[in-house]
C-alpha cells in the first residue's frame, strides 16, 4: 500500500504544479509543508536553494551502539557527515574501524550464544518489534528529517512513504515470526525426519545510503523475525537515521547486543565485518564493484553465505500500443525517483520507433517541469544528490553522453551553485555501446533508445551485466507475458514501477546479487535448515 | 476432601459479579432485539440464578445477519483491503480485548463457571494472540504459480470464501471465538456467528470491541440464540458459503447433513473426542500422574481433548493409582472466583445431570470408583473430581465422551496392546504419550490415529500448532495457517504463452 502510495504521491505531486516560484523563508518546515496551496514550479529558484530551511529537529545520536550503550569508537576518531544541500557539516559521527567491529561481534555473539533473544517465545519477538513499529510511528516525521538532511531527498518522501513504509515493513516482519516453519520429510525406509530452520547466528549486515531506513527495515526486520542477532554498518554518507531507529528498538524491549550499529567507512569498518570469523552471515546492498570485494572477504574468512543487492541498469520497455503519457509518466518517475538513486532505476527506457518521437518529445517536457530544490520545500520532486562525489560522478557520465554522440534533451549541468543539485537530464538517440548505456549511473539521467520489434528489444534489455528489474508497458496481454518471462531480471513491473509492498521480494538476477530481500523468501537468508534424522521402530506407516 | 462450595466464595459472587452490558444480537454493526422480541435466560452455573435475559434470536435473525454479511462481502471494503491493512484492525481488536481482560475474565466465569484466574491469566489473552497471530497472517496468502506441461501460464489465487457461519461451544467461548473468527477476518471473509446459548456473554462484548477497533458493519455479526433455532439456520442458509463448527459428534452431523441438504456448502468440524493418555513403566510417577489428572480435571473436564482414558503400564500401575487418588483428593473445587479453586461448576443442570448418569451408569457396569462419584454442595453445579479404576473397552464410560470430571483408567502390557485399546473408539482427537522412550514415542506417536499427540505434555496448545480431529472427532483444522486455509478458496487461472524462453 505505501509503496502504490509511493507512486501516487509522485504523480499527485506532478500533475499540479503551480507556476509562480514560491519563496520559503528558512525556519518552521512544518509550516511550510502545512500549506497545500504553494508549490514549486521547475528547477526553484536559486533563492530556495541559496538559502536552506532549518531542520526543525536536532541530531541526537552520533556514537555507535554496541551491546545497548552509545558508546565512543575506541580510536576515539570521528567523520562529519554532511547536509548535501550544501555540503556543510551537519554532526560529527563516531567512526568505527576493526576494534569496534570486534566488540561489535562480541556483543552480537553473547547475545545469540547466550541468548535471551534467539531464546525468547516467537510471540515475545513479536510484540517488541510491533512496539517499535509503533514507536517509529510516534517519531515519524523526526526520523524523516533526519533522512531527508543527511540523504537529500524529499521530505514529503520521507515523511510520507519511507517512515511509513519502514512501520509496515516491520510489521510485516513481526507476523513471521511465529510462523517459520520446517517440514516433516519423507524417507525412504523407516526413518523419522524433520527440518528445523534455526537462527543462523551472528549477522553483518552493510545498508546503503539511498534508503537509509529502508534499507534498515529490509536487513534488520528478517533477521530479528527469525531470532539472529545484528552488526549492521550504516554507510557513511547517511549514518544518523538508523542510530535513531535502533534506540528506539531499545526502547521497544529489545536486549542489548541483538543490534549494534556502527557508523564508518567500507574499507576500514565493512571489511573487517565481512571477513570476521564470529559472523556467521552477511549481507550487503550497494554497488556491484563492492560486491565483489564483500564476497572474496566472506569467502577469503570463513565462507559465511552472502546476500548481495547490487547494481542495476534496469530496462523500462515502452511497447507501440503504450498509452504515451502515462508512459512518459512512468519513464520519468521510474528514472528520477529519489533523484536517480535506485539501484532499481529504469536507467534505459526503450521506446518502439512507432512511438519514440512523440515519447521523447514529452519525456523532455516532463523532464523541464521536474521540481528541483530545497528537499524539505512542499512540492519538491528532486533534491540534491547525495554527496559531492555522487555529484561529479553523474556529472562525468553527462559529459561522456554528450561526448559520445548522445542527443542531450534536458538538463546537463548543475543546479544553482551550492550543493549538489543537478537538473534533471533526458538523453536521447542513445546507442547500446556507449558508457551512459551500460554503466549505472545512479543519478537523475534518462537514457531513451529505439527498437523495431520485440525479439530485438528482448535481445537489447537482456544485452547487460546486470538483471535487478524491468518495466513493461503495454496492453497487450500476450506481449505482456512474453516480455515477462524472457526478461533475465528479478522483478518485472508491467504497467507501474518501483512497486515495492513489503511482501514483494526483491534481488537480482546476474551481477545484481544473490538472494531476495522482502517477502516469504527473505527468511531464507538468515535462518540455517537442520535435518533430524532417527529410526523409526514398527511404524504405523511411512 | 478440600473440595467444597464454602460461604467465603458465596460472598465473592455478589462482589465479582460485573454489569451485564450487551444482551441484543448484534447485526450490521449495531445491537438490535430479535424480530420475535423473544429472549432467553443465560444462568450463573455457581447459584442457578439468572444473569441476564439476552435476545433469542432465530431464522429470521439470522437471515437479516447472513445479509449484512453477505453485503460486507460483496459490495463493502472488508475483502477489498489490503492483508495489512486488515491486520492493523485485527491488532487493535486484540489490544482492546487486552485492555478489557478483567471484566472478560469475569464475565467468562459467571457465564460458563470456568476459573477467573485462568480466563484472566490464559483465555483472554489467548484471544488476543490469536488475534495477533491471524493479524500477522493476513498479509502472507499466497498463492501458487504452477508448473505447466505446455505453452501455459497457470496461478492460482487464494480467494476469502465468503460469508461465514460459525457455531461455537460455550466451555471455551473467549478462546472458541477468537479462534473462529480471526482467520477468517484474516482471510477476508464476512460472518455470523452464534454462541452457545449457555455462555452469550462475552461473545456480544467481542462484537462491541470489534465495531470500536474498526472493523466494518456487517463483517462480524453475532446472534445468540439455540442451536435448533439459529444454528440450524446458519447450516442451512443458501447464502452461506463456509459454516465452522466446534461440539458435539451429534450436532456436527446434523451440520452436515443441513449443508449438504440446503447449498453443499463447506463444513468444517472439531467435535468429541475420547482421548487416551498412555503412560509407560518408563515415566516419572509424579509428572505422570500430574498429567493424567490436569488432563481430565481442567476446565472442569469440559474440555473436547480430556484424557478420559488414561491406559497405565502394570509396572507404574499402583503406584501411579496411589498418587492419582491423593492428588484427586486434593483437587479444590468452588467457587470460579476464588484464586485457590481449581474446578468451579459444571456449566449447566443438563450436563451436571448428564454427568451423575454416567457416574451412576460406571457403577452399574461394574468399575471401581476410586474417589469421587457424588456432587458437591447444595446449590449450583459442583461435581467431585471422579475416578472410575479397572474400566473395560465395551462400558459406556470407556466408549463416550462425559465432558465432566471422571476419568477412565486401565492399566495395559504391551505397546501393542495400547495402541489396540487406544484406537479403540470412534474418536480421534488427540492422545498423550508418557514416556522417556524416543522409539516408543516415535511408534506410538505414527500409530494413534488423532489429531494431536502430547508427548510428554498435555493440553499444549499454540496459535501455530494445527488442531482438528481424526474419524468421528470431525475434520478441518483450528489455529495455525491450516485455520486460515479453511476460510479461503483456491482459483486457478490459466493463459497460453507465446515464445515463451523456458516452461
Amino acid at each position: 500500500m505505501a509503496s502504490r502510495r509511493m507512486c501516487s504521491l509522485l504523480s499527485h505531486s506532478l500533475t499540479s504544479p503551480t507556476s509562480s516560484a514560491a519563496l520559503f523563508s528558512r525556519g518552521n518546515i512544518g509550516r511550510n509543508i502545512a500549506s497545500p496551496s504553494r508549490g514549486i514550479s521547475k528547477y526553484s529558484t536559486a533563492a530556495a536553494i541559496e538559502n536552506p530551511v532549518d531542520p526543525p529537529f536536532e541530531v541526537k545520536h552520533t556514537q555507535l551502539l554496541i551491546n545497548g550503550q552509545f558508546v565512543d569508537a575506541a580510536s576515539g576518531k570521528s567523520f562529519p557527515t554532511l547536509d548535501p544541500r550544501t555540503g556543510d557539516v551537519i554532526a560529527h559521527v563516531a567512526e568505527g574501524d576493526a576494534e569496534d567491529i570486534n566488540r561489535a561481534v562480541a556483543a552480537a555473539r553473547k547475545a545469540f550464544d547466550e541468548g535471551p533473544w534467539p531464546k525468547m517465545t516467537a510471540y515475545e519477538r513479536q510484540r517488541i518489534v510491533l512496539r517499535f513499529a509503533d514507536l517509529i510511528e510516534k517519531h515519524n516525521d523526526e526520523l524523516a528529517a533526519l533522512e531527508t538532511w543527511d540523504s537529500g531527498k524529499p521530505y514529503e518522501q520521507s515523511a510520507k512513504v519511507e517512515v511509513p513504509m519502514l512501520t509496515r515493513l516491520m510489521r510485516y516482519y513481526a507476523g513471521w515470526a511465529d510462523k517459520i516453519h520446517g517440514l516433516t520429510v519423507p524417507a525412504d525406509g523407516p526413518y523419522h525426519v524433520q527440518t528445523l530452520h534455526e537462527p543462523i547466528g551472528v549477522v553483518g549486515q552493510v545498508t546503503p545510503w539511498n534508503f537509509p531506513l529502508l534499507m534498515f527495515a529490509w536487513k534488520v526486520g528478517p533477521a530479528l523475525a527469525c531470532g539472529n542477532t545484528i552488526v549492521l554498518k550504516t554507510a557513511e554518507q547517511t549514518p544518523l537515521s538508523a542510530l535513531f531507529a535502533a534506540n528506539l528498538l531499545h526502547e521497544a524491549g529489545l536486549p542489548p547486543g541483538v543490534l549494534n550499529v556502527i557508523s564508518g567507512f567500507g574499507p576500514t569498518a565493512g571489511a573487517p565485518l565481512a571477513s570476521h570469523m564470529d559472523v556467521d552471515k552477511f549481507a550487503f546492498t550497494g554497488s556491484t564493484k563492492t560486491g565483489q570485494v564483500v564476497h572474496e572477504l566472506a569467502s577469503r574468512s570463513n565462507l559465511k553465505p552472502v546476500t548481495m543487492e547490487l547494481g542495476g541498469k534496469s530496462p523500462f520497455i515502452v511497447c507501440e500500443d503504450a498509452d504515451i503519457d502515462k508512459a512518459v509518466e512512468l519513464a520519468h518517475s521510474a528514472l528520477f525517483f529519489n533523484q536517480g538513486q535506485c539501484c532499481c532505476a529504469g536507467s534505459r527506457t526503450f521506446v518502439h520507433e512507432r512511438v519514440y518521437d512523440e515519447f521523447v518529445e514529452k519525456s523532455k517536457a516532463r523532464a523541464l517541469k521536474r521540481a528541483v530544490g530545497d528537499p524539505f520545500l512542499k512540492g519538491i520532486e528532486q533534491g540534491p544528490q547525495v554527496s559531492n562525489a555522487q555529484f561529479e560522478k553523474i556529472l562525468e557520465y553527462i559529459k561522456s553522453g554528450i561526448e559520445s554522440g548522445a542527443t542531450l534533451e534536458s538538463g546537463g549541468e548543475r543546479l544553482g551553485n551550492k550543493g549538489y543539485y543537478i537538473k534533471p537530464t533526458v538523453f536521447s538517440n542513445v546507442k547500446d555501446d556507449m558508457l551512459i548505456a551500460k554503466d549505472e549511473i545512479f543519478g537523475p539521467v534518462q537514457s531513451i533508445f529505439k527498437y523495431k520489434d520485440l525479439d530485438e528489444v528482448i535481445r537489447r534489455a537482456n544485452a547487460t551485466l546486470f538483471g535487478l528489474a524491468a518495466g513493461v508497458f503495454t496492453e497487450n496481454l500476450d506481449t505482456a507475458n512474453t516480455l515477462t518471462r524472457a526478461l533475465r531480471v528479478g522483478t518485472v513491473w508491467v504497467n507501474c514501477y518501483n512497486i515495492f509492498d513489503a511482501a514483494i521480494p526483491v534481488g537480482g538476477y546476474k551481477m545484481s546479487g544473490h538472494g531476495r530481500e522482502k517477502g516469504i523468501y527473505s527468511l531464507e537468508n538468515y535462518l540455517q535448515v537442520k535435518a533430524v534424522v532417527t529410526p523409526l521402530k514398527n511404524p504405523a506407516w511411512l | 476432601m478440600a473440595s467444597q462450595n464454602s460461604d467465603d466464595s458465596s460472598a465473592s459472587i455478589l462482589v465479582k459479579n460485573p454489569t451485564i452490558k450487551f444482551t441484543k444480537l448484534f447485526i450490521n454493526g449495531e445491537f438490535v432485539d430479535s424480530i420475535s422480541g423473544k429472549t432467553f435466560e443465560t444462568i450463573d452455573p455457581r447459584t442457578g440464578e439468572v444473569i441476564a435475559k439476552i435476545a433469542e434470536g432465530d431464522k429470521e435473525d439470522v437471515d437479516l445477519a447472513v445479509k449484512a454479511a453477505r453485503q460486507a462481502f460483496d459490495h463493502g471494503t472488508w475483502p477489498r483491503l489490503p492483508g495489512s491493512e486488515r491486520g492493523r484492525i485485527m491488532m487493535k481488536f486484540a489490544d482492546l480485548i487486552e485492555e478489557n481482560a478483567e471484566e472478560l475474565a469475569a464475565l467468562e466465569t459467571i457465564d460458563g463457571g470456568k476459573l477467573f484466574s485462568m480466563n484472566k491469566a490464559m483465555d483472554i489473552p489467548q484471544a488476543a494472540s490469536s488475534l495477533r497471530y491471524y493479524a500477522g497472517a493476513a498479509d502472507k496468502i499466497h498463492g501458487e504459480v504452477l508448473k505447466m506441461s505446455r505453452e501455459l501460464h497457470g496461478y492460482t489465487l487464494q480467494e476469502p470464501i465468503g460469508v461465514v457461519g460459525h457455531i461455537i461451544p460455550w466451555n471455551f467461548p473467549s478462546i472458541m471465538f477468537s479462534l473462529k473468527v480471526s482467520p477468517a477476518l484474516a482471510a477476508g471473509c464476512t460472518m455470523v456467528v452464534k454462541p452457545a446459548e449457555q455462555t452469550p456473554l462475552t461473545a456480544l462484548f467481542y462484537a462491541h470491541l470489534a465495531k470500536l477497533a474498526g472493523i466494518p458493519n456487517g463483517v462480524l455479526n453475532v446472534v445468540s440464540g439455540l442451536g435448533s433455532t439459529a444454528g440450524s439456520a446458519i447450516s442451512s442458509h443458501m447464502d452461506i458459503d463456509a459454516v465452522s463448527f466446534t461440539g458435539s459428534t451429534e450436532v456436527g452431523r446434523k451440520i452436515l447433513q443441513a449443508a449438504a441438504a440446503s447449498n453443499l456448502k463447506v463444513v468444517s468440524l472439531e467435535l468429541g473426542g475420547k482421548s487416551p493418555l498412555i503412560i509407560f513403566d518408563d515415566a516419572d510417577v509424579d509428572m505422570a500422574a500430574d498429567l493424567a489428572l490436569f488432563g481430565i480435571l481442567y476446565n472442569k473436564g469440559e474440555i473436547c481433548v480430556a484424557s478420559s482414558r488414561v491406559y497405565v503400564q502394570e509396572g507404574i500401575y499402583e503406584e501411579l493409582v496411589k498418587k492419582l487418588v491423593e492428588k484427586a483428593k486434593a483437587w479444590v473445587v468452588g467457587d470460579p472466583f476464588d484464586p485457590k479453586v481449581q474446578q468451579g461448576p459444571q456449566v449447566d443442570k443438563k450436563q451436571f445431570e448428564k454427568i451423575l448418569s454416567y457416574i451412576e451408569h460406571g457403577k452399574r457396569e461394574g468399575a471401581t470408583l476410586l474417589t469421587g462419584g457424588k456432587p458437591l454442595g447444595e446449590k449450583g453445579y459442583f461435581i467431585e473430581p471422579t475416578i472410575f479404576a479397572e474400566v473395560k473397552e465395551e462400558m459406556l464410560i470407556t466408549k463416550d465422551e462425559i465432558f465432566g470430571p471422571v476419568m477412565a483408567l486401565a492399566k495395559f502390557k504391551t505397546i501393542e496392546e495400547a495402541i489396540k485399546r487406544a484406537n479403540n473408539t470412534r474418536y480421534g482427537l488427540a492422545a498423550g504419550i508418557v514416556t522417556k522412550d524416543l522409539n516408543v514415542a516415535n511408534t506410538v506417536s505414527r500409530s494413534i490415529r488423532a489429531g494431536t499427540i502430547w508427548i510428554n505434555c498435555y493440553f499444549a496448545f499454540d496459535n501455530d500448532i494445527p488442531f482438528g480431529g481424526y474419524k468421528m472427532s470431525g475434520f478441518g483444522k483450528d489455529f495455525g495457517l491450516e485455520a486460515l486455509h479453511k476460510y479461503l478458496q483456491v482459483k486457478s487461472v490459466v493463459t497460453p504463452l507465446y515464445n515463451t524462453p523456458w516452461l
